[in-house]
């Protein structure tokens, strides 16, 4: 079993709701911070053969599925 | 008489209001089930309504986006078929790449549910076009937490070029570029709108104006 990770983060310079609520209690509590994105953690888990066919079909998921070009970026690694 | 297909999905609602707006208006509305394949040819045009399908995870409407019969609403749309998305169904159509842009969490990052204005920009060909002209104002109630359109500045330049701007809010309630309520393809069959006319369809609903989209 092969398992591949996939970040997800809103693009910069779209206006993400979830990290402002979050950076606003942050900072509240004293911490100072210039920003704060909040964003999702995938993991796939693969019968693959190579690391490399693994990354690559989890990328593939990445553009179809899991992420939005649009309005997010992703990245993708191997476990 | 107009035949109208209307999907549902895990987690759809407003259905049976849109079967029912489209009955009123002297069509037939059917439900159409998102695991069948659908064959396009029995009927005139289609419409994704409202709701969170899938719980909304992922993101609003992604996992409805990739469901069998959006392959055929594909093919239907390609076909210059009309095809209108609702609320979820708007975010369905943006997901499923059949109408540009995104929908994001509201601005205010608040569910809002309350009557609005709005203006038509460009008619939709199919939807509502007969009734409602260029520069009228509608009055329909929205219902979400996800209805912040976004669209990058090229392409909303290229939206305005197009006349795909459908709707636009006079009171932007939620953060949409442009005060963008509703969008179309470039062709103009295939449109999405985050307000709610089957929730305006008689006077005792606190208006009627609604009716108009489904005539």
């Amino acid at each position: 079993m092969i398992k591949v990770a996939v970040k997800i983060l809103p693009r910069p310079e779209v206006l993400d709701t979830q990290g402002r609520a979050v950076s606003e209690i942050l900072n509240k509590q004293g911490h100072e911070l210039h920003q704060c994105q909040v964003g999702r953690y995938v993991v796939l888990e693969m019968e693959e053969s190579s690391k490399d066919e693994a990354l690559k079909k989890a990328k593939a998921m990445a553009e179809k599925v899991l992420h939005n070009p649009l309005i997010e970026v992703f990245e993708a690694e191997v476990l | 008489m107009k035949k109208i297909g209307v999907l549902r999905f895990p987690g759809t609602n407003c259905d049976r209001d849109i079967i029912q707006a489209v009955n009123e208006s002297g069509g037939v509305g059917e439900y159409l089930w998102y695991q069948d394949r659908v064959d396009i040819n029995q009927y005139d045009g289609f419409i994704l309504p409202g709701g969170f399908s899938y719980g909304d995870y992922l993101r609003s409407g992604a996992l409805a986006a990739q469901a069998p019969v959006m392959d055929d609403i594909r093919e239907a749309a390609s076909k210059g078929m009309p095809i209108m998305g609702i609320c979820n169904g708007f975010q369905i159509l943006c997901e499923a790449g059949l109408l540009p842009g995104a929908l994001m969490r509201n601005t205010s990052s608040r569910f809002i549910d309350k009557w609005v204005d709005l203006e038509m920009i460009s008619p939709h060909q199919f939807f509502g076009g007969q009734r409602i002209s260029k520069g009228e104002v509608v009055h329909f109630p929205i219902a979400h937490a996800d209805g912040r359109y976004y669209i990058d500045e090229r392409e909303l330049n290229g939206l305005h070029d197009n006349e795909q701007v459908w709707l636009t809010y006079k009171d932007n309630p939620n953060g949409s570029v442009a005060n963008i309520a509703g969008v179309k393809n470039k062709e103009g069959n295939v449109g999405g709108m985050m307000p709610h006319p089957e929730r305006a369809l008689f006077e005792w609903m606190g208006g009627s104006e609604g009716l108009m989209i489904f005539l």
